[in-house]
């Protein structure tokens, strides 16, 4: 229950960040993206001020072996630039420059209640579950190549 | 609301930022939200309920906003053919590279990954090709 809470409150606070910083909104996103049209700075803002709290917290917490409520630390160990790591970043580079929406900001606008950030959250998950079913098909199918 | 406001803007980038050190030091979790959402979804996966908590976390987080008078603009959206083509491209896309604008743009940078750096510095690119194209290069945008 004690987790439960917890990622409830991270959300929440995270959540909190993406619309007082205005990430929610596609269109100041996709003004940062114009870098040839009336070019809007928010988005850097927003990554430095994300970055200058979660770089010295990281520091800290991979001192440690457990978190506060007593869970293994969960860091990612993948290190390897491959062929998927930047198609699915190009991929997902269009799908954000198409709608300034990416994950977050999406889910968090579904308060809206807009159909359409319904229907781009449903593709979201269609998209994702599609990528994940393919590779786990590749990994488990026959060795062609 | 669309003119830049650096003051709100680091503000909530340092609530960003907090959101994800709070998942590490209580759960031991990156707060990657493509892959909180997709894991979320899988049914080959445990620990649905966290992840489905902290979806609500983020979904609710408007709610606190208004819930203080300050009023939030409906997002503008494109199309229903950009609409959907984005989401799929977002959802496959963010799957394939193992995260998003979260996952390698503020988790993954923040502990300098050179998989992170890469991957930020790709989708950022191909997100501002898109937007050059559709809104200076093809006549009245998509």
């Amino acid at each position: 229950m004690r987790k439960i809470l917890a990622a409830l409150g991270s959300g929440l606070v995270f959540g909190l960040g993406l619309v007082i910083s205005g990430m929610t909104q596609p269109g100041k996103v996709l003004g940062f993206l114009d870098v040839f049209g009336r070019w809007d700075p928010t988005l850097a803002f927003v990554m430095g001020g994300a970055l200058v709290v979660a770089a010295p917290g990281f520091a800290l917490l991979k001192r440690r072996d457990t978190s506060l409520l007593g869970e293994a630390l969960r860091w990612p160990s993948a290190n390897v630039i491959d062929l998927p790591l930047i198609a699915g970043a190009a991929l997902f580079g269009i799908g954000w420059g198409l709608v300034g929406l990416c994950p977050g900001p999406a889910l968090v606008d579904l308060e809206s209640l807009s159909p359409k950030v319904f229907g781009f959250v449903l593709a979201m998950a269609v998209g994702a579950r599609a990528s994940d079913y393919l590779r786990r098909a590749r990994a488990s199918g026959p060795v062609t190549a | 609301m669309s003119t830049f406001d650096p003051l709100s803007a680091t503000l909530g980038g340092l609530l960003i930022g907090l959101g994800t050190v709070l998942l590490m030091a209580l759960n031991g979790r990156i707060a990657g939200i493509s892959g909180i959402f997709a894991s979320a979804l899988d049914p080959q996966n445990g620990g649905h309920a966290w992840r489905a908590a902290f979806v609500v976390g983020l979904i609710a987080a408007p709610l606190a906003v208004v819930a203080v008078g300050r009023a939030l603009p409906p997002p503008e959206m494109p199309g229903w053919a950009v609409v959907t083509a984005g989401g799929l491209l977002v959802g496959f896309g963010t799957r394939l590279s193992g995260g998003c604008t979260s996952g390698h743009g503020v988790c993954g940078i923040a502990q300098l990954s050179p998989r992170s750096i890469v991957a930020t510095g790709i989708f950022m690119l191909a997100a501002a090709i898109v937007v050059a194209v559709s809104r200076h290069v093809v006549a009245g945008g998509l």
